[in-house]
Parts: structure tokens; sequence; C-alpha cells
């Protein structure tokens, strides 16, 4: 019976063409949105993590509330112990200590006397060889020019920065600012590299400084604005991470603004509206696929029945059940969805691919962007991408033909001799 | 009838611009030095800076920092309209321009711009005389300024002025929306060397969370000899 239908299609393409492309290009167009959508969603939520929030951050509770602009007046004290409870609480979560910081960055002259000056913002982490910060980071690779701090008083400085400061590795420079108290602050580091991370926000005028070096210019010993913890899978479980800080914040002391604060990426980076956007999105392009495709090949079967008209009323006419029709023409759906999804599954694989590997560069539409994320954008081909097309391709084709189909029933078969002998 | 009381009364009011030359009048002179005490209460608590200042004129100033221990020794030069740090530790000049200008100092509520000002007030207001008032027992005449170029920091001011000694004893001041920036109550007036000074006074920063930062003169000695090299960047290395 199949391949009697196969042979129907092949041999009168005009029956098989037009539902078969359709269904191709919405497949196709759902897997590359799909795939590029995740892919999107990962470097966000993967470069946020790495650089601002981590996939759950622990901080005071007044500073959760102000955001990281809030003053270093208002850091965790502490810290060692609190990482240590931390670490043995959530051992599966890898805990790193960060600070955060603003001022003017002062370039002296040979003379000593200022000779550039710029306001920058930093952030200083564990920076030395044995810390952790230089894998999250990506120092490695993003390192442009010199080499990655190995003392305390060495800093980074983002590549564009440092072009625009006019200072190169070994240069001196002068961090004005304040101290955790409120003091003036004064201190004096050696310029050892400069990074470009491929990420506008921080290649415009980043400074990145070793934990210890901040500690002791800020007057931060044993204290830190953040500490940011990194689920070990790498990736950002939202529901997870949203448990997470209920629990931890469930008996704290909500009248103490400097009580530790457990915050889910998508709380303290401010992505929670895009995070239930970029869930929803694809189930929303899923339904919308189905819809319009439903509508497209029912509108198609309504045109393919009214050429097949005689065709259909022949079949009734020599004793054919209405059913039998009905359920030949769903067959017919089956085999041009089936091959329609797969081919459009490939193309769409194929397409998303080259996005994964190659990438989109919006770097130049970054230029005042403030949201910490990759210049490329990458797509994800996961499993999910050989099926989020394949199924509601089936699916619209075979609703399609269901619809258009009922026509069948509403042939008066006693009028077929009447219409013949027309 | 109201109209004509309002007319008498407004009769009754002196020039704005009178009084802040008599205000100017009071406070200033050729060279002062200062001993003082920043008392900074923050949110996680309380601190204090000592400071003593020579001043000459009204664009020419030198601070040391003498305590705490750790910012002892930094000092700052004003000239005209610059400024500069030196700290020992890193041994450096460092001239403070653009957005540090409206930093804090030392965490207090007082930014580097308002340490800037010309404290003669006539120098960069106009004045109105709004109102009658009285303040820590004292009368005391409400003055509205309203700033003659843009770049002054505070477009406009609400001052309570002491109708007799005529020391600033309250102020608000204001940015070119009519917002409130910053505050300042004084709580103590003395007499020293022939005039009245606010020895302590309470500064605010509206903008910010904390109970304010108390200014308290120790000593103020006017028109005593200020050697000449002491305004020079080259002082703040010695």
């Amino acid at each position: 019976m199949i391949s009697f239908l196969v042979k129907g299609l092949l041999r009168d393409r005009s029956r098989s063409l037009f539902p078969l492309l359709t269904v191709a290009i919405g497949v196709s167009l759902t897997v590359l949105m799909d795939a590029y959508l995740r892919g999107v969603g990962d470097s966000i939520f993967d470069t946020t993590a790495r650089f601002v929030s981590g996939h759950v951050m622990v901080t005071t509770g007044a500073r959760a509330r102000e955001g990281a602009t809030a003053s270093n007046e208002l850091a965790l004290l502490n810290v060692a112990d609190l990482r240590a409870d931390l670490e043995q609480a959530y051992p599966d979560i890898a805990w790193t200590e960060r600070i955060r910081f603003g001022g003017l960055l002062d370039v002296p002259d040979s003379a000593g006397q200022t000779r550039a000056q710029i306001p920058i913002a930093g952030i200083a982490g564990d920076l030395s060889p044995t810390g952790q910060e230089r894998r999250l980071l990506r120092l490695d690779r993003s390192l442009a020019s010199g080499r990655l701090p190995e003392k305390p008083d060495e800093v980074l400085l983002s590549d564009d920065l440092a072009a625009r400061l006019k200072v190169s590795p070994g240069d001196r420079l002068t961090l004005l600012s304040s101290t955790m108290n409120g003091s003036m602050s004064v201190s004096n580091f050696t310029l050892s590299g400069t990074v470009r991370f491929g990420v506008t926000t921080l290649d415009r005028g980043m400074m990145l400084a070793d934990l210890a070096g901040v500690r002791a210019a800020l007057d931060m010993n044993d204290a830190a604005d953040e500490l940011l913890g990194l689920f070990s899978s790498g990736a950002y479980d939202d529901a997870r991470a949203a448990r997470l800080a209920e629990s931890f914040n469930a008996g704290a002391d909500k009248e103490d603004e400097f009580v530790p604060t457990m915050q889910a990426l998508r709380e303290s980076s401010g992505l929670g509206a895009m995070i239930d956007v970029m869930l929803a999105a694809s189930g929303l392009i899923v339904a919308i696929f189905v819809l319009a495709m439903s509508v497209v090949l029912w509108n198609a079967g309504l045109m393919g029945s009214l050429r097949r008209y005689g065709e259909i009323g022949i079949r009734l006419a020599i004793g054919e059940s209405k059913g039998a029709v009905y359920r030949s023409l769903l067959a017919e759906a089956f085999v041009v969805g089936l091959v329609g999804s797969a081919l459009g599954t490939l193309v769409g694989l194929g397409f998303s691919l080259y996005l994964q590997e190659v990438g989109f560069n919006i770097g130049g539409m970054m230029k005042n962007a403030t949201m910490v994320m990759d210049d490329v954008l990458r797509a994800r081909i996961t499993l999910s991408s050989l099926i989020v097309g394949f199924l509601p391709g089936l699916l619209a084709t075979f609703v399609g033909a269901a619809i258009s189909g009922l026509g069948v029933y509403k042939r008066q078969t006693a009028q077929l001799a009447k219409e013949f002998s027309g | 009838m109201i109209l004509l009381a309002l007319l008498l009364l407004a009769a009754d009011l002196p020039d704005g611009n009178a009084l802040l030359g008599r205000i100017d009048a009071n406070i200033g002179s050729e060279n002062k030095v200062i001993v003082a005490e920043m008392r900074i209460t923050g949110r996680r608590g309380f601190r204090t800076v000592r400071v003593k200042s020579w001043v000459s004129g009204v664009d020419r100033s030198f601070t040391e920092y003498l305590a705490p221990e750790r910012d002892k020794g930094t000092k700052m030069l004003k000239l005209g309209p610059d400024l500069w740090t030196y700290t020992p530790a890193t041994d450096r000049t460092i001239r403070i321009s653009g957005h540090m200008l409206r930093q804090s100092v030392s965490g207090s509520d007082l930014s580097y711009e308002d340490m800037m000002e010309d404290p003669k007030l006539a120098n960069l207001y106009a004045a109105v005389t709004t109102g009658a008032d009285s303040l820590l027992g004292r009368p005391v005449w409400v003055l509205d300024l309203t700033a003659k170029k843009p770049e002054v920091a505070y477009q406009s001011r609400r001052l309570w002025v002491d109708a007799e000694r005529h020391i600033v004893l309250k102020e608000g001041r204001f940015s070119k929306s009519g917002k409130l920036l910053k505050t300042s109550e004084v709580k103590k007036v003395e007499r020293r060397s022939g005039r009245w000074v606010a020895t302590q006074a309470v500064f605010r920063d509206a903008l910010k969370a904390g109970s304010g930062t108390e200014f308290v003169i120790e000593d103020i000695q006017f028109d005593v000899p200020i050697p000449e090299g002491l305004f020079t960047k080259a002082s703040l290395r010695r």
C-alpha cells in the first residue's frame, strides 16, 4: 500500500512537491532557530556567569539590593570562613571571590606627574598561577600582549584601554579609588599584559587585578564583594539556582543588611525576563510553526482535492469507502511529512552546524551595549535539534491533510453518476 | 490690605546680595590655618579623619592628613581650578579632575568639588532674601541663591543666615532640576579672633544613606603668615 502511495507521489509531483517543500523549509527554519537561540542563550549565560554573576552569587543583602555598582563598604566580611562553609554545603559548586572596584587610573610620565588619566571599572580575582580565575576568565586565550600577572601588584588592562592610555606591559599605573571604609586609596600597579575577550562591554575599558593586590589597596583584608558559584556541570540550570538561593536565604535575618544573601544568575545579572523569554521561545516557535504549516498544508490539501476531484469521485464510484479514501490521503501526508521533515532537519542542521563552527559576528552592533555577551554568536546543536522540527513537521502535514481531507465525506455519492455524465 | 502688608514686609527684608557680601566678609581673610576633624558615620560604622589646612585667599589651599594612620601624610593642593593629591606610600602626585571631583572625600558627605568651590558666595551666586525665621534661638534671614554661571556645582541654594552675626546656620544645595543634593546644619558657633565661626556642623549627602559627616573645627587662626613655597607641587613631596 505504502509503495503504491509513494509511486503515486513520485509520478504526480504536483501532488507532493509543494507540500514537501513547505514542510522542509518550515522544519529547517525551526531547527536553525532552535539551535541559534540555544547557542545565543548559552553564550550569554556562560559569559555572564564567568564575568558577572556566577550561576549563583553570595553577597550582602545591601549589595544584592543595590547592585554591582554599590560601594565596597557593603562587602562581605570573614570571607575565608564563609567560603569554607559554602564549599562544605555545596561540594559540586566551584566558589571564587571577587571584588569590583572603580576609580581613576593614572599613568605617570618619567617625572612621576600625570600623563594620562581615565575612569575605569575593574574586577579583582585570584589571578595567581594556581588560582581558578585564569580558567574562568579564559585569560590564557584572551591574552593580547605581555603575560598574565604573577604578583599581587600586577594587573591586566583591556587591549583597547591600554592603547588609549598608550601604555604597554611593564609600565607603572596608579589606581585612585576608595577603601572599603571610604578613605582615599592611591596604589601603584604594574601592567603585566593586555587582554581582548571578544566581549565589547569588557573590551571597552576593563582592568583585571589580583585579589591580594586589590585587598591591600582597598583595605579589604578577608573581605570580598561577592562569592561566585559555578555549577560543576558548567551549564546554567535556572531552576536549580533559584532553589538553592531560596533555601540559602530562608533562615537569613532580613533586618541585617550585611547578612550573606544568595542570588541566582537571573536575579543578580538582571537577565530574569530574558531567561523566561528564551525558555519559552523554542516552544513558541514550534507552536507557531505547526499552526502556520497546518494552515498552509490545509490550503494545499484543499487545492489538491479540487485538482483530484475527479480521481476521488471515480474511487468512490467504483466502491472505495470514504474512510479508505480519507485514510489513503492521510497516509500520503505521512509520507510527504516524513520525507519533508527529514530533508528539512538535514538542511537546518547544516546551517546550524555552520553557525556553530563559524558564528555570526555582531561586534559592530555592540559598541554601546551594556550586556556581557560574546561578540560572535554561535548556534548549538543538541539532541533536541533532531526532533524539534521533525515531529512538528510530521504533525503539521498530518493536521493539514486531516482537515482538508474531510471534504471527502461531503461528496454526495448519489450525485457521482450525474457528475460523470456531465 | 494683604498686598500692602506683603509690600511692607518685602521692604523690610535686607538686600540678598548685600547680605551675601557680609557673609563673605565675616569668614574671608587673607590667610587662615585650620585644624579640623571629620567624623564620618557610614553604614559599617564610625571613623574620624583629622586634617590641617593652610588657606590663602579664595583659590589656594594646602591640606595634610594627620589621622587615621593609613591616611597620615597624604597631602592635597588646590591652586585655582586644579587639585593635586600626594600619597607617601606611592610617591605619586596625581591631579584629580573630571568625574573624580564629584567623588566623596575620604568617604565623607563632602566631595572634592565642595572643597574646590570658591568660598566667596557672592562670586558665584545672585541672592534674594525671601523671608525671616529663627534657628538655634537666633533670628535668621532666608536667602535663595541662584548660580551666575552654569558650571557651578549647585545651581541653587537656600541659606538660613544669622541676621546679626552673618553666618550661615543652615543650608540646602540643589541641582538644576531642583533636587536636593546636600544639606548642612550648624551645631555650634564660636567667636574666634574677632569673627563668628561655625565650629561644628553636620553635612549630609541627600543622595546617600547614612547619618552624615560632622565637621568640627578644633583650631582656626586668621591672617597668619604662610610660606609662599607651601602652595607649590614640590611641597607635596616634602
